[in-house]
């Protein structure tokens, strides 16, 4: 058997991605052969076999970084694989003496046969080479390695066993903390068992690990990044808008049937905080180191959710503020659409100099929303609803909402914020401009 | 001795460069030719890394085709870039067993080479900790993508120096959202064959060749090389 190790790519490189195995379990391989490809700092390099014969064992998934030295797979000499005769002359690539230059992690101490029977107790330190994947979980939850059972080749510890450990110890946990509870979902026959063969009993598992997908990572470090970038503060104005309900509920078969597309609120908040956005342009900034970037155009940004959870993307309405109603949705409409279809072009994400969330259309009142960066300010348009609202001491039912204005302090001052958001209600309050 | 030969391609499409480069390679490999660097101008393309992430690939593949850029996957490191005119690219095919073997080292080499090159025309290039590459006040002059076959370098840098930086827009480069600049852009309007020989002075500086880069001499028969016309450069 020959280990195969990452090897040493200079010296301030103390590990590598392994990006692509070139050959599979059971291939034969050639001395010098390329192997598998690893990546370090912007250069791919092509790893050739250190040694002739039969590719036996794999311990590096491809897309882990270990460290140089890491035994990344073994070659054996047969065609049968896990040759059964263990032979300790392992030759790592660079090294031109064969045994026991240096750093190479110790050969699995001559293992106890290849072990058909695993044996039971493992009191010891676990046995040979963990993956790069359970030693990231051990470290991550904490868990004791020496106290879960490797059912992997010769007694290695695989990332099914220690989520079968994981998945032991919640029960135990759970158990512990409502032990006088009858447990009604509980299986038939459970309990008594877990006492004496505690890591035993797999059970099912707790948790599921799924790796973020690259627009789930991406917002994650953007929402994160934006809130340790501004200093975020939220205000809420209520706001009437009897008046724009009555137009809408007046035009808006006529609407449909005209252009094709629905008349919604939205187009109605959109085009008066564009017109409220000429009044304050500091809330149409952004901030460049000591500098104050004033945008000579209003480019909106609408926040768009994607279907399942799937993410969020804000496609932006260029020149907002040159559109009627008509114009705004017709943009809605388009973008959103296209958004929910991946059909953007990259442009029309980019450039956005205010956003608009339309959480309303999800039933919320009103919400906190976090700042698209580098801009200075978010509108969070609240859900439309009829409530009881004193006017001239007298009760009165009006279709109402909530404007949730956050804004970055660092730039913006509270009252100004609160002027902007008093513009724009007046604005939707005193609706004046014909739509059809 | 240690020689290095160069050679300016002049415009050459990615395809045929990448074909050149993969056969220099293979006679470094087996020892039958020197070190040399391939100085070339692609027509727009956008290549993608062995671990690039078609996310950064902001546009769809007909969107690309209209705009008249062609696409390519490539095995060198790092993640979606952009060639086109403009843009002084540089392939070094260097044997690193016989230059400190170590690839950080060889990757601040190439950003080193573009620093003093960039210096000489009286910019301030530097470096960004953990993202490799050249760097002018916060935006990316120069990206940088390496492949090593047996300690034989291909692939290399993309030097921005009167390019059409609108180009990039249709991708996120190296996946990172940081902007991208150019000499032209950084006020300075230099030409393509002065800032090859500044490259390629700051190559035998950084690289430690005891003679100044001399241009190609010609390889064997019915090689890819000889069909391409030789530069005087040196």
């Amino acid at each position: 058997m020959t280990d195969v190790v990452m090897p040493q790519m200079g010296e301030s490189i103390v590990e590598g991605t392994l990006t692509k195995w070139l050959k599979k379990v059971g291939d034969r391989v050639e001395r010098d052969e390329p192997l598998f490809e690893i990546s370090t700092d912007k250069v791919d390099s092509e790893i050739p076999a250190p040694a002739t014969g039969v590719l036996s064992e794999v311990l590096v998934e491809e897309g882990a970084t270990v460290s140089i030295n890491t035994v990344v797979a073994r070659i054996g000499e047969s065609a049968g694989a896990a040759a059964p005769a263990p032979r300790p002359a392992a030759a790592p690539p660079p090294a031109p003496e064969p045994i026991q230059t240096a750093p190479a992690p110790p050969p699995p101490a001559a293992k106890p046969a290849p072990a058909p029977a695993p044996v039971p107790v493992a009191a010891e330190e676990p046995q040979g080479p963990l993956s790069p994947l359970v030693r990231r979980m051990a470290r991550e939850y904490g868990i004791d390695l020496t106290q879960v059972r490797g059912t992997g080749a010769g007694g290695r510890i695989t990332k099914a066993d220690v989520e079968a450990y994981m998945a032991a110890q919640g029960a135990r946990t759970v158990a512990a903390a409502a032990p006088s509870m009858p447990a009604p979902v509980a299986p038939p026959a459970p309990v008594a068992a877990a006492e004496a063969a505690p890591v035993e009993k797999p059970g099912p598992a707790k948790t599921r690990v799924e790796p973020m997908s690259v627009m789930r990572s991406k917002i994650a470090d953007h929402m994160v990044f934006s809130k340790q970038t501004s200093a975020h503060v939220t205000t809420v104005h209520r706001v009437d808008v009897t008046k724009i309900a009555k137009l809408r509920e007046k035009i808006k078969s006529q609407f449909q049937e005209r252009y094709g597309f629905p008349l919604t609120f939205l187009s109605f908040f959109a085009r008066a905080a564009a017109e409220a956005l000429h009044s304050f342009p500091i809330i149409n900034a952004s901030i460049e180191g000591r500098n104050i970037i004033f945008h000579n155009e209003i480019n909106i940004g609408i926040a768009v959710a994607l279907e399942g959870g799937a993410g969020l993307i804000v496609p932006v309405i260029r020149n907002a503020d040159e559109r009627n109603i008509v114009g705004m949705q017709r943009a809605i409409v388009d973008l959103a659409g296209r958004a929910r279809a991946k059909q953007l072009k990259p442009d029309e994400v980019q450039g956005g100099t205010f956003s608009i969330t339309n959480f309303g259309s999800f039933g919320s009142i009103f919400a906190t929303p976090v700042i698209n960066q580098p801009q200075v300010a978010i509108l969070g348009v609240g859900a439309v609803e009829k409530m009881p609202v004193v006017i001239d001491d007298a009760i009165a039912i009006r279709s109402m909402s909530h404007l949730a204005l956050t804004f970055d302090h660092r730039l913006i001052d509270g009252a100004l914020a609160d002027q902007f958001c008093q513009k724009v209600k007046s604005i939707l309050e005193n609706w004046s401009d014909p739509v059809l | 001795m240690r020689s290095c030969h160069m050679r300016d391609l002049g415009r050459m499409g990615f395809g045929e460069a990448y074909a050149l480069q993969r056969e220099i390679v293979e006679l470094r490999k087996q020892g039958k030719s020197a070190d040399r660097i391939l100085f070339v101008e692609h027509p727009h393309v956008i290549t993608m890394g062995r671990n690039g992430h078609a996310e950064n690939v902001l546009a769809a593949p007909e969107i690309l085709a209209r705009a008249g850029i062609e696409f390519h996957h490539t095995d060198r490191g790092g993640d979606v870039t952009y060639h086109g005119p403009g843009q002084v690219v540089a392939y070094p095919i260097l044997d690193l067993r016989e230059w400190r073997r170590d690839v950080g080292a060889f990757v601040r080499g190439l950003e080193q080479v573009v620093i003093g090159t960039l210096d000489d025309f009286g910019i301030a290039g530097g470096r960004l900790p953990g993202c490799t590459g050249v760097w002018v006040a916060g935006a990316k002059v120069c990206a940088i993508g390496v492949h090593l076959s047996r300690w034989v370098t291909s692939h290399g840098l993309a030097l921005n120096v009167g390019a059409d930086l609108g180009y990039f827009r249709y991708i996120i480069p190296c996946g990172l959202t940081r902007p991208v600049t150019s000499m032209k852009e950084l006020g300075v309007s230099a030409a393509r064959a002065d800032v090859i020989a500044r490259m390629a002075e700051h190559f035998r500086r950084v690289f430690e060749y005891a003679a100044p880069v001399s241009p190609d001499s010609r390889p064997g028969e019915g090689s890819l090389v000889n069909r391409i016309p030789v530069e005087t450069l040196a």
